[in-house]
């Protein structure tokens, strides 16, 4: 059974390399056939494969598939070779059973496309190096997969590359996830250097005899590899490329740049710990920039008035949320978080789509409106994901999810208060931009007309992610409540628990405290778009803030406004003002005096034979005036 | 031996080179540029000649007629060239042999 890991990321390979080659000449049900029932297929297979291992695990917790020799050179023998274990299961049931329900939904999102094979085949691609990206048993292979959702990410957010807009997004993703990617080539070249082999199990094994706690190198090797995470999953400062992202097909929106891609970078820290413990500066960092990625996410999301630029802001808060719980060392905290975002996001961003297919493609909540009577099945999926999201506690996952972090937050040896002040900051912050987009949208007067019926092939996933938002959650609920731990005891084996204190009365202080703070934000977004709304009709300002405020909220705190005054600017006036080449000129005063020269002699060689005669006379007169007079 | 002077010889060898230099300068006609040139050897071989008998050694003489034989092999290939240059360009005029510098 687990030898057949292979085939997670070699389904949904073999149905890109059909829809690629052989794509345009198939109808269009064959091409959904495949591009469904590839990633179909793989979920149903990584679900049975998750079954048997529930039952009876591998020896180690761990089993490892050699394929083949990837290549040779001296020491270095990367493999591609596919590893088993409990961290790489629950991503890969994340991504393909996420990845279906999307892949299903956008069949029918996309039916009237001209780029259907195309989507299918780049969405299929996706979920071959996401599955490759999680499974591999090799850096260097795991790095493949990285650069290949980058790839997929790239070529999907400009999908409609007709128009300009989608094609400059596209292409600022790619260039500021590249960013990133270089600093994480670098630490990996530093890995090979140092340690000699780039094989996950080795590396994690030989990096604590090799270097001491806070060693140089180490530091450097745990910055470097987060330095792509931080570009990966849109953490500051390299977060820009995130809500520009949204010019994709919204399915693309739900699946890349909301349940897998962007928790690459959390994987990526989750899988590597052991470096990030040799390096505690690193993992303080980690928790910084996460506390402050989650508010810059949250105030930023409060601004928006497109429902996926508020859904790619909350994206890029939770993910904070995730990191914050890397950095205090509550790894098991981020995957759980990882896991249940990764559903109740994609069911957002599916419901957020089926809204805008309702109404004519309209993404503005303020031009919807009074949608709670039109459109009551997405009303409900947009309630489950939006509590869940903000952490409605007891029956969503998010609560549970949301809840384990802020508890780590400030229990955990290396979390403390001002870390969780942050977060539950945070949760307020979600709470209400939540409960803000919901009540403008659903509430209120109609302002649109409900075009389009929506067929099974959407509901139905939509359906499906709004269960799995609620039940994921009671996988793993804290002490006070329960104290199921199924999802942390299945992770041990990797990922270590965290060494939090046990103090109940405080836990169960602070979980009101958080339900508070929920409980604050869904009020204050009740009085500001109900209740204020119906008796001003006309705002459609954030209350408490200056306009000049609101305007810097909505444009994400104008760090594209830095970034363009930093770095693009310069650049580009350091490129003009060499345009003429510098280094040349010197090369070109060569030729500049050759030509000149060759201007001046020209005229000599004028083939005038009394010239030349008179010439040598005159020579010959000068030379022997030389001597006889020198 | 006396004579001419060795001073008035060595006059008219420069007179008959300088004469055969302008006449090269200044004639068109090739025909008149290779005489002007025989000219220029004649003075040289009799500068050669009066040198040779001031010092009474037989070297100028014998440079006299290496100078001879040269001269007959140049106008012999000289005036091939000429007949050449006529054929090809309808003319004698120097001026006018010219693929350089058409300015």
């Amino acid at each position: 059974m687990f030898d057949l890991i292979g085939w997670l990321p070699g389904l949904p390979l073999l149905g890109y390399l059909l829809l690629a080659l052989a794509g345009r000449r198939m109808s269009r049900t064959v091409q959904s056939a495949i591009g469904v029932g590839s990633i179909g297929t793989a979920a149903v297979l990584a679900l049975s494969i998750a079954v048997a291992f529930w039952r009876s695990p591998p020896s180690g917790d761990a089993h490892t598939v050699v394929l083949w020799n990837w290549l040779q050179v001296g020491e270095l023998t990367p493999r591609i070779a596919f590893t088993l274990d409990p961290l790489s299961l629950v991503m890969v049931l994340v991504v393909t059973v996420v990845g279906f329900f999307i892949h299903l939904y956008s069949s029918e999102y996309m039916a009237g496309d001209d780029g259907f094979a195309r989507f299918f085949a780049y969405m299929n691609l996706f979920v071959a190096s996401m599955t490759t990206l999680v499974l591999a048993d090799d850096l260097l292979l795991l790095y493949l997969g990285w650069e290949g959702v980058g790839l997929c990410s790239f070529l999907l957010i400009g999908f409609w590359y007709q128009e300009r807009v989608n094609a400059d997004a596209a292409r600022k993703a790619f260039v500021v996830t590249r960013l990133g990617d270089v600093a994480m080539l670098i630490g990996l070249l530093l890995l090979l250097t140092e340690l000699g082999t780039l094989r996950i199990s080795e590396v994690l094994a030989t990096a604590p005899l090799a270097w001491t706690e806070g060693s140089g190198v180490a530091t450097a090797a745990a910055a470097l590899l987060l330095g792509g995470a931080l570009g990966k999953s849109a953490q500051l400062p390299l977060q820009t490329w995130l809500p520009d992202a949204m010019a994709g097909p919204t399915p693309v929106s739900a699946l890349i740049h909301a349940a897998t891609m962007v928790t690459a970078g959390v994987y990526l820290i989750a899988r590597t710990h052991v470096l990030f413990e040799l390096a505690p500066a690193v993992m303080a960092i980690v928790a910084a920039i996460g506390a402050a990625t989650l508010l810059l996410g949250g105030f930023a999301a409060m601004a928006q008035r497109d429902v996926k630029r508020i859904l790619a802001y909350s994206t890029i808060s939770q993910l904070g949320y995730m990191f914050l719980a890397l950095g205090v060392g509550a790894y098991s905290a981020a995957v759980f978080h990882l896991a249940t975002h990764a559903a109740f996001k994609a069911l957002l961003f599916l419901a957020a789509g089926a809204v805008s297919l309702a109404l004519h493609h309209t993404r503005d909540i303020f031009a919807m409106g009074g949608l709670r009577k039109r459109l009551p099945g997405l009303f409900a999926a947009f309630l489950v994901g939006g509590s869940a999201l903000a952490g409605l506690p007891l029956v969503t996952a998010g609560f549970y999810s949301k809840d384990a972090i802020l508890w780590q937050a400030f229990a955990a040896p290396a979390g403390n208060a001002g870390l969780w002040v942050a977060a539950l900051a945070g949760a307020f912050l979600t709470s209400s931009y939540v409960f803000r987009m919901i009540f403008v949208m659903f509430f209120g007067q109609a302002r649109t007309q409900v075009s389009h019926a929506l067929g099974a092939r959407i509901l139905v996933p939509v359906g499906s992610l709004a269960v799995l938002s609620v039940l994921l959650g009671f996988i793993e609920t804290p002490e006070t409540l329960g104290h199921v731990t199924l999802l942390s005891t299945f992770l041990a084996a990797v990922l270590p628990a965290s060494a939090a204190v046990h103090d109940l009365a405080t836990e169960t202080l602070l979980q009101l405290l958080a339900v508070l703070a929920f409980a604050a934000g869904l009020a204050a977004a009740y009085l500001a778009f109900v209740v204020r709304r119906s008796e001003t009709m006309a705002s459609e300002r954030l209350p408490g803030t200056t306009p000049a405020l609101e305007r810097f909220l909505f444009e994400g705190f104008r760090f594209d406004g830095l970034y363009d005054t930093v770095v693009v600017r310069p650049i580009t006036t350091l490129a003009r003002a060499n345009a003429a080449d510098v280094v040349d000129r010197l090369y070109r005063s060569v030729e500049t005096g050759v030509r000149a020269a060759y201007a001046a002699l020209a005229p000599s060689q004028n083939g005038r034979l009394r010239r030349y005669a008179a010439v040598i006379t005159g020579g010959t007169i000068l030379l022997v005036a030389l001597a006889v007079f020198r | 031996m006396s004579g001419v002077p060795f001073d008035h010889l060595l006059l008219m060898a420069t007179g008959l080179f300088l004469l055969g230099l302008v006449g090269l300068l200044v004639r068109r006609n090739v025909l008149f540029m290779l005489i002007s040139i025989e000219v220029m050897l004649n003075a040289a071989g009799l500068a050669f000649v009066a040198a040779g008998a001031r010092w009474q050694a037989a070297d100028g003489q014998v440079m006299f007629l290496f100078i001879l034989t040269m001269a007959a092999a140049e106008v012999a290939v000289g005036l091939a060239l000429v007949l050449q240059l006529v054929r090809r360009y309808r003319t004698l005029d120097a001026d006018e042999y010219r693929l350089l510098g058409r300015s």
